[in-house]
């Protein structure tokens, strides 16, 4: 059942709360397992969380939009007094003592938490295998990954786990596991969402977003969680959009167009069953009455590059407070900078050492106009090529990922073929505007492909206009 | 050791060429990025939120006040108030709660700027901009000497406390300009509420660059930098000590190593800390956490206009009210007495005396003195109905109690001696001390001042310090001509 | 561009992010680096000369906060977190050197 239904049901009084957490919590305990989308199973505060929005029902109080709807979290989001560890050992152990924006508004909203997701450490990966806690497995097909870094997120909402999840967005963080996984991810307009309480992997790069089973929930969770937060400089001054109510609104007169260089005829990598899916999506939104074309977004294939630069260089540095002093891992040494060294050696796993010393290398003296200065350059490049392409289009499409789920351990030997996975989402994130990932349909190998949908910066109510379309074209194939 | 012994500041034949980077904390309420409080003391990791903890998920929120103040700054240093932007500078530090410190690089809030000494002298202000301070690390063990510790601990309480930190050019000359330059600044931060300016609690502090150079070459010799300086004497003391240090090193034929040293007040030296090679790698990039600031000219404005005015400009108006130099208005602007003695002069006491008893009879201030009172104790002492000794006691009144002074010098029992009493006074002296007197007529220059200073007493004494000194010593010079 | 990564730089930086390699370490990293860097080297190809940097995809400026005091953490809460306590404080070994 959507989330839309279920707190419909609470908040009726059709349905407990309680028996709706419960029943979700039998889902995990059975196929948790083998599939390993956790961290943390919060049951206890899961089922105490639903009684008193039990209560809050039977008192006749607004028990909030999302009454009684479990929600798993991405667990790089601080959660006060609950184990939040960015599957690193470097944090384990670590108790915030505050909870994140998106957590308070979940609250607020009468969303119940039932756990903690996996994720490759930091945020940093495609494939959820870069976990200090063990692998996720795709729900659809478990020796398979589920993508990442939010794997755990994708993989708990195609599980049914929980219909509701947050994840964080990078590179591509949310979109790429939602189309491996085959759900609905978006990643919002930057500073659409709150950052408060998330630990920053890129801060000029991370948002927080959606994981869902459907389009209507992601809407519905996006405007609980959406909306200016003073704790955040970079929060946009605006209220949530409202998308809920654009959403049977259709693409009647809208223009897309279907980004060429990122659509397999300029990339290498972009599989064939990937590209006919892309295809098949544009023939829906055309038929339903969208003019969509062909067109040229040339500095998008300069994106991988700019970003791994930017990503690691940021990432370096906000990374530099896991020293052993303040928080989390110790590893004991005769004097403060060995006992950094030694902490840090030991509580970071490989990925996140290879990013730190990418950023550390692009920021150092000499270095710094090479890589950092000039990333900076191309990304101001994307920008003003979307601008161009948004002048004559109201929406872009492109594939998410290149390729369905690949088999666990196939991309872990050689980094750079695993940063490839992030080619078609990474643009959005340079530029900080919108995109979603939407399923539609199989490939080849039976695994769910993802089509993207790019809109301008607050254009999040016409993506999910479109993303409606697609859904519902989708669910009929 | 007394280190000013030996090492004078200035060798014949070189030029010390200094330039100070003064660090102060912002007067607010709250820190730079976060609304834990902004105060001195207090238990140790008391004043701290998850943002000054640099605790992760935490972010920063750029506090309006410390902007302002940093615009109070920049405006009373004449500098260019511009577009800025906050950078990250990346190392490793256990009182630095994130491992960075949010600082401003390229982009700073206040560009070039100047300062004027109270001698007249400009000194350039290369910029000044905003940062967050550090913890607070104590070194246990090792009498608390840090390569001797036995471990360290780190009080977050000062994490994110707003700086500004103003960057001098290298245009000072001596320690003695240098000391001008740093109270000045301090009086200045001050005067704007900017600072409380205290270098003792290490709410100022100041770190010193020091060359040396032939006098008459051009370019600059390599400089040190010279860090830990506490007090205004610490100043002093090190830039002679470092001056002298590059002048022997050079004469003996070896060549100045650019450095960062450490100042040990103990010893009255500095030490190594770092060369030049050894300089940190900061990896300065935008902070990626807060936007850029855009000072309106509206707000510019209106900040400039709610200056109060600076010591400079109390200066410029003091000597034009008193037809001095600006040096010489210098102390009194400094004592904060700058108000009473324009209005003094405005009233038409005599400038000379009214700025001779504000810096020598004011030195704890004003108390309950005003102008109007002032004037009129200055008009009773140049019109001759008080002698100096008498305006100093009637003046130590007003400042304790106030009132008029007329009345003040009737309820001393003070009336101005009549030129005839004296006379007759002074003649029974001489008759009765004709050694001294015969003294004071075929005495040498030093032997008249020894002799007169003896009349003057006796007649002081004889008038309980009723009688004007100076009319005395006319009166003797006048005896001895005839 | 510039020139390659070498075994000496990937030292020289994982010694200023206070990580240690083991020689094995070194040898793989410098070699993925240097893929990611090369991969970078795409970059060459554009005219950037006139191009303004983007550190930040949003347009705002000014955003301030009230000079107004706020709730403090709870000291306990804080120092239970940290690996070693004394005194209130956070406690470290021996410090080398003074603060850069």
């Amino acid at each position: 059942m959507s989330a839309r239904g279920l707190a419909a049901a609470v908040r009726s009084g059709e349905r407990s709360a309680r028996s709706v957490v419960d029943e979700h919590l039998e889902t995990i305990r059975s196929g948790e397992p083998e599939i390993h989308a956790f961290n943390l199973v919060l049951a206890d505060e899961a089922l105490a969380a639903a009684d008193e929005v039990d209560r809050r029902v039977a008192a006749g109080e607004d028990p909030g939009p999302l009454a009684g709807v479990p929600v798993a979290l991405k667990d790089n989001l601080c959660t006060r007094g609950v184990p939040t560890t960015c599957s690193s050992r470097i944090l384990e152990g670590w108790l915030p003592p505050y909870d994140a924006t998106v957590v308070e508004r979940l609250a607020a909203a009468g969303a119940v938490v039932v756990g903690k997701t996996n994720l490759d450490e930091f945020a940093m990966g495609s494939s959820t295998e870069n976990s200090a806690f063990g692998v996720t497995h795709n729900p659809l097909d478990p020796t398979r990954v589920p993508g990442g870094s939010s794997g755990g997120s994708a993989a708990a909402v195609a599980a049914g786990f929980a219909p509701l999840a947050l994840g964080s967005d990078t590179g591509g963080s949310i979109r790429q596991p939602a189309a491996l996984c085959g759900v609905v991810g978006v990643k919002p307009t930057y500073g659409a969402v709150s950052r408060y309480g998330l630990v920053a992997f890129a801060s000029s790069l991370d948002q927080i977003g959606p994981l869902t089973r459907t389009v209507s929930d992601a809407a519905m969770l996006l405007e609980a969680i959406g909306g200016h937060d003073p704790r955040d400089s970079t929060s946009i001054p605006e209220p949530a959009a409202s998308l809920t109510e654009v959403l049977d609104r259709g693409v009647e007169g809208l223009r897309i167009g279907v980004i060429e260089e990122l659509s397999g005829n300029g990339l290498e990598g972009i599989a064939d069953d990937v590209r006919s899916r892309l295809g098949e999506a544009a023939s829906v939104l055309d038929t339903a009455g969208a003019t969509v074309e062909t067109t040229s977004v040339p500095s998008t294939v300069y994106g991988l590059s700019a970003y791994y630069v930017i990503a690691p260089a940021e990432a370096s540095s906000n990374l530099a407070r896991y020293d052993g002093v303040r928080y989390g891992l110790r590893i004991d040494a005769p004097n403060t900078g060995d006992m950094n060294t030694a902490t840090r050696t030991a509580g970071f796993g490989n990925e996140v050492k290879r990013r730190i010393m990418l950023g550390t290398y692009a920021l150092s003296a000499g270095y710094y106009d090479a890589y950092y200065g000039k990333s900076q350059k191309v990304r101001t490049l994307i920008v003003q090529d979307f601008a161009r392409a948004y002048e004559e289009f109201d929406l872009l499409l492109c594939p998410t990922a290149p390729t369905t789920a690949f088999p666990i351990g196939e991309k872990t030997a050689d980094p750079m073929t695993m940063y490839l996975n992030d080619v078609c989402t990474i643009p959005s994130n340079l530029a900080g505007h919108p995109a979603m990932s939407v399923p539609f349909g199989v490939g080849d190998d039976g695994m769910p492909v993802g089509v993207q949908i790019l809109a301008p910066a607050m254009g999040e109510p016409t993506m999910f206009q479109a993303a409606a379309v697609l859904e519902s074209a989708g669910s009929r194939s | 050791m007394n280190v000013e012994a030996i090492a004078p500041e200035t060798v014949p034949g070189w030029e010390t060429v200094i330039g100070l980077e003064v660090h102060a904390e912002l007067a607010t309420a709250t820190k730079l990025f976060s609304s834990a409080p902004n105060r001195f003391g207090g238990q140790p990791n008391t004043n701290v939120d998850p943002v000054s903890l640099g605790l992760p998920g935490s972010l920063p929120v750029l506090n309006e006040q410390a902007v302002e103040l940093a615009i109070r700054v920049g405006l009373a240093l004449n500098c260019q108030v511009q577009r800025s932007v906050f950078s990250r500078k990346n190392y490793f530090y256990p009182d630095m709660p994130k491992d960075f410190q949010i600082s401003q690089y390229d982009l700073p809030i206040n560009g070039e700027g100047w300062l004027e000494l109270p001698d007249g002298h400009r000194v350039g202000i290369e910029r000044a901009h905003l940062e967050e301070d550090t913890g607070k690390s104590t070194h246990v063990g090792g009498g608390g000497r840090i390569h001797e510790a036995g471990y360290s601990l780190v009080d977050y309480n000062r994490a994110g406390v707003p700086l500004i930190e103003i960057v001098g050019a290298p245009d000072l000359r001596s320690a003695e300009e240098a000391r001008s330059y740093v109270a000045e600044l301090r009086a200045i931060l001050v005067t704007i509420g900017a600072s409380d300016g205290k270098m003792e609690e290490g709410s100022m502090r100041v770190d010193c660059n020091v060359s040396v150079r032939p006098v008459g070459q051009a370019e600059f010799g390599t400089r040190c930098e010279i860090k830990n300086i506490n007090s205004l004497r610490s100043l002093g003391r090190a830039i002679s000590y470092e001056a002298r240090r590059q002048v022997d090193l050079i004469t003996s034929g070896e060549r100045v190593e650019q450095q960062t040293r450490h100042w040990n007040e103990d010893e009255g030296r500095t030490h190594k800390l770092r060369s030049k090679e050894e300089a940190y790698d900061y990896r300065y990039f935008p902070e990626p956490d807060l936007v850029p600031v855009e000072p309106s000219d509206e707000w510019i404005d209106a900040i400039r206009a709610a200056l109060p005015m600076l010591p400079r400009e109390r200066r410029l108006r003091l000597a034009e009210a008193a037809s001095i130099d600006t040096s010489a208005a210098a102390l009194t602007v400094e004592r904060g007495l700058d108000d009473l003695a324009v209005d003094a002069i405005a009233e038409g006491a005599d400038a000379p005396r009214v700025l001779v008893h504000a810096e020598n009879n004011l030195a704890d201030g004003a108390g309950r003195l005003d102008g109007a009172s002032f004037a009129a104790l200055v008009k009773m002492e140049t019109g001759g109905d008080l002698t100096a000794t008498q305006t100093k006691t009637v003046l130590a009144t007003l400042v304790a109690e106030g009132g008029e002074p007329a009345i003040v010098a009737a309820d001393l029992g003070f009336e101005a001696m009549d030129i005839g009493e004296m006379e007759v006074l002074v003649d029974r002296l001489i008759a009765e001390h004709p050694d001294d007197w015969t003294a004071f007529i075929s005495g040498d220059e030093q032997e008249r001042k020894k002799k007169s200073g003896f009349f003057v007493g006796q007649v002081m004494k004889a008038t309980n310090g009723k009688a004007d000194g100076r009319a005395v010593n006319e009166l003797l010079a006048h005896r001895a001509r005839s | 561009m510039t020139e390659r990564i070498t075994r000496d730089h990937v030292a020289h930086v994982a010694d200023l992010a206070r990580l240690t390699l083991s020689d094995a370490e070194l040898d793989a990293f410098t070699g993925q680096l240097a893929d990611v860097l090369d991969h970078a080297a795409d970059l060459e190809a554009l005219d950037l000369t006139d191009v303004l940097p983007t550190a930040h995809p949003l347009p705002l400026v000014n955003v301030f906060r009230a000079d107004e005091p706020g709730p403090t953490s709870d000291r306990d809460e804080v120092l239970a977190a940290a690996p070693a306590v004394e005194e209130e404080q956070f406690r470290v070994p021996p410090v080398l050197g003074e603060e850069p």
